[in-house]
């Protein structure tokens, strides 16, 4: 019993990992159909912003508030990652629908783009960057229909882009000034620390469980409601599902696929960011950090099956316990007398670089008989 | 502009001449006779320039150190040293393309370079088929002894072996199991062959060893792999790579894998430099084991440690790699002036014998191309560096390892042409 919660448990916490961060790629890849291979960084870019959140959290002003840091880092993690997300979909992206191998090379650029960006800027001046384009996106926007209709509104979005400017340049060296480690560029890779409440072990039914693990099987539960209650109850949920499944006839109906673009892809960048909240509980923050989750993401979306969120969440979960499975080699503490032969094949894919080539070797074999994933969309839209 | 730049370069041969005719060789510094460039080939970009970064930087402050106090004397001529940096970019074959160039060239005596073994293996056939010279500084899993590389790391029986022997007879966990746990590459594995072989002979066993793939940071099935084969406790062995290091010891101590609980963790891949990366609230208590410790309580070590903050910044530290690099400069230097001439095969054969005061104490080069050092143990504290617990004499490097099953009984001599590379004892 034990074991069995223990195996199921870390089955779910691997998974949970995957899911949040295949969780933005499931709906910027499934539903807008966009190979982004910036999510990597999007999710590195949340990490980042953890790391400076908890920098900031240590000034003597905010000091009392620390242990509250993590939480409001998801906040702020999402906020950043799905500005940036749409700041590419708006130069980028919306240039090069429909056309898959430009967006893969043009969004694998941005990724090397983002990587040599936190390493060559100071995180202070990415930071007061960040601020500026939040600033500069949303505060037109908040403008009074008089003055959004009047000819003169660009003139105005003009001078909020230069308040904008001041204010990043502002908030950048205020940082700076203020906290050193974040002055300088650095190529280091830098270290988020859990708050002390995160960290040790919880007993749950007389068995340990690391906190930050279960954090992270949080982090992921809430994102995953929160996105089905959006995109199911939602007015622009409708929206989006709409686009989905068939953009031309939405257009003719009058939603603003323009619109609905830009708020898909920026929520499936904000999910990066979160996602990159929860792996930097994990290991360290660095420019290559969302290098290592992106083949893994795009493999959960493709055998969950494209554009479907229940699929995503059953492959994560599926390939989190076989990883468990083999790499910890479970089976043979389930099932300890086994034939010689079985157990030594157990035994030979029981290491963790192993496990990988089996799942690999499994969900490639699991693709030949069902090359739409395990929950395919149906319809006539698919086939074209 | 132009003018006076010519008339500047006219002053400068002219001062040069006058120095070469009336003083013969001032050797004061800022007065050379002549120059002589060397090559430093370490990853500016890339994955592991945050760790060769530092290297660069301590051969540049040596040979600064070097010029500083007259240069290098050689055939009655003080030459001042000059360097060229090239990029590695942490990319293998870049490894073994700018070698040729710094070779062909720059025509470079030496170079100075490398930090993963893949870049070494990258590398080696080009100073082999052109006769050059690689100077590499990094603690390895050795199985290899060319003519034409110097190696002033540690090789495993000058680092894992007295650390495995520490951690089974007198660590806290003596006399307990073994887990190995390592990178996926080269070292981690010849590393822990060489530890399986060692812990069977001191009658230990080794219960368990699992592999990251390099760049993985999910090490959850690892850890439940551990507290299945050591449920009491025990000794883990870890030569995890770089940023990998910070996943595992975060989670495991979240999953109560602590010294306080019994697990002793020993690092072969972790100095001073990557515990404060890591942050020593996860190390405290683990241990390390190297040549050079920043906490050794020697003059020369503490005078080394304070030059390179004056060099490159208080906050730095210096680490082992760091320490061995700077020992090579200073050897190649000594070994030119006695040969008198910069000429690689010249060098080579004097450069066997060269003894040195490094910061961990006396080094020599053997026959074998690799140096005698000392061996320390230490625990790593609250304050980031290691109190150091036990310190071996001097070790002769084994560049064929006495432990791993394919080099058993053979041994490297380059002095000596009827043995060379790999000869029965």
């Amino acid at each position: 019993m034990e074991l069995l919660l223990d195996s199921l448990f870390n089955g779910v916490a691997i998974g949970s990992v995957l899911l949040v961060a295949a969780l933005g790629l499931a709906i910027v890849f499934g539903l807008m159909g966009v190979i982004n291979l910036a999510h990597g960084e999007l999710m590195m870019l949340g990490a980042y912003t953890t790391y400076v959140t908890q920098l900031i959290f240590k000034l003597p002003i905010l000091k009392p508030y620390y242990n509250s840091y993590i939480i409001l880092s998801i906040f702020f993690a999402f906020v950043v990652s799905g500005v940036v997300g749409i700041l590419l979909e708006k130069t980028i992206i919306r240039r090069l629908y429909g056309s898959p191998l430009e967006t893969l090379l043009a969004t694998w650029g941005v990724s090397l783009i983002l990587q040599q960006f936190v390493r060559s800027v100071p995180l202070a001046y990415g930071t007061g960057l960040v601020i500026s384009l939040i600033i500069g996106l949303f505060l037109p926007t908040t403008f009074p229909s008089k003055i959004k209709e009047s000819i003169n509104f660009k003139y105005f979005k003009f001078s909020s882009w230069i308040f904008a400017a001041l204010t990043g340049v502002l908030t950048g060296s205020v940082i700076s000034s203020s906290v050193s480690k974040l002055s300088r560029a650095s190529a280091r890779n830098v270290d988020v620390t859990a708050p002390s409440w995160m960290r040790g072990q919880v007993e749950i039914l007389g068995t340990a469980f690391p906190k930050t693990r279960l954090m992270i099987i949080i982090i992921t539960l809430i994102s995953v409601i929160a996105i089905t209650l959006f995109l199911n109850q939602s007015a622009w949920g409708m929206r989006i599902r709409a686009v989905t499944q068939n953009r031309q006839m939405s257009d003719c109906l009058g939603i603003s696929t323009e619109k609905v673009d830009i708020i898909t892809f920026g929520i499936g960048s904000g999910l990066a960011g979160v996602a990159g909240v929860a792996v930097s509980l994990l290991g360290s923050v660095g420019p290559n950090v969302g290098g290592n989750y992106i083949v893994g993401c795009f493999m959960v979306v493709v055998l969950g099956g494209v554009g479907n969120l229940l699929g995503t969440v059953f492959a994560s979960f599926g390939i989190g316990i076989m990883t468990d499975l083999i790499g910890a080699g479970r089976l043979l503490s389930i099932w300890p007398d086994m034939p010689l032969p079985l157990s030594n094949t157990i035994n030979f894919f029981a290491t963790t670089s192993m496990a990988r080539v089996m799942i690999f070797a499994l969900i490639v074999i699991f693709l030949q008989f069902k090359p739409t994933g395990l929950f395919p969309q149906k319809g006539r839209m698919v086939e074209n | 502009m132009r003018i006076s730049r010519r008339i500047l370069a006219g002053l400068a041969t002219a001062s040069l001449a006058v120095t070469a005719t009336s003083c013969g060789g001032g050797g004061t510094s800022g007065s050379f006779d002549d120059s002589v460039t060397v090559g430093i080939l370490h990853s500016l970009s890339g994955t592991m320039a945050i760790s060769e970064k530092t290297l660069v930087d301590t051969e540049i402050m040596a040979i600064e150190e070097i010029n500083a106090s007259g240069g290098v004397f050689v055939d009655g001529k003080f030459y001042e040293i000059k360097y060229k940096v090239e990029d590695g970019a942490s990319d293998w074959p870049t490894f073994a393309e700018k070698s040729k160039k710094l070779i062909d060239q720059d025509g470079v005596p030496v170079v100075f370079g490398g930090w993963t073994s893949a870049s070494r293996k990258a590398m080696l056939p080009v100073y082999e088929s052109k006769d050059a010279f690689l100077y590499y500084p990094i603690q390895y899993e050795a199985q290899e002894c060319s003519n034409n590389i110097f190696y002033t790391g540690a090789t495993p029986n000058q680092q894992s072996e007295p650390a495995t022997d520490f951690m089974y007879k007198r660590s806290p966990a003596a006399g307990g199991d073994f887990f190995l746990v390592g990178s996926d590459y080269v070292f981690p594995r010849t590393s822990n062959t060489i530890t399986k072989a060692q812990v069977e002979q001191l009658g230990g066993t080794v219960v368990g060893e699992d592999y990251l793939p390099l760049g993985n940071t999910e090490v959850a099935p690892i850890i439940s792999k551990i507290k299945v084969a050591l449920p009491e406790g025990g000794i883990i062995i870890n030569t995890l790579n770089g940023d990998q290091n910070v996943a595992f010891f975060k989670q495991i101590q979240d999953a109560g894998i602590t010294p306080s609980n019994g697990y002793y963790v020993m690092n072969y891949s972790i100095a001073e430099e990557e515990i404060s990366t890591i942050g020593p609230e996860f190390l405290e208590g683990h241990y390390g084991a190297w040549n050079y410790m920043m906490s050794i309580d020697s003059l020369e070590s503490q005078k080394f440690a304070a030059k390179f903050k004056k060099r490159w910044g208080s906050e730095r530290v210096v680490a082992d790699p760091q320490e061995s690099a700077y020992n090579m400069v200073y050897l190649w230097k000594q070994a030119v002036e006695e040969a008198g001439t910069f000429d690689d095969n010249v060098v080579r054969e004097v450069l066997v014998g060269q003894k040195f005061d490094a910061p961990q104490g006396p080094v020599e080069v053997m026959p074998n191309h690799h140096l005698s050092q000392t061996v320390r143990i230490g625990e790593i504290n609250a304050e980031g560096g290691f109190t150091i617990l036990e310190e071996t004499g001097v070790v002769m490097p084994q560049a064929w390892n006495q432990k791993h099953p394919s080099s058993k009984g053979f041994a490297c001599d380059w002095t000596d042409s009827s043995k060379g590379e790999k000869y029965k004892l």
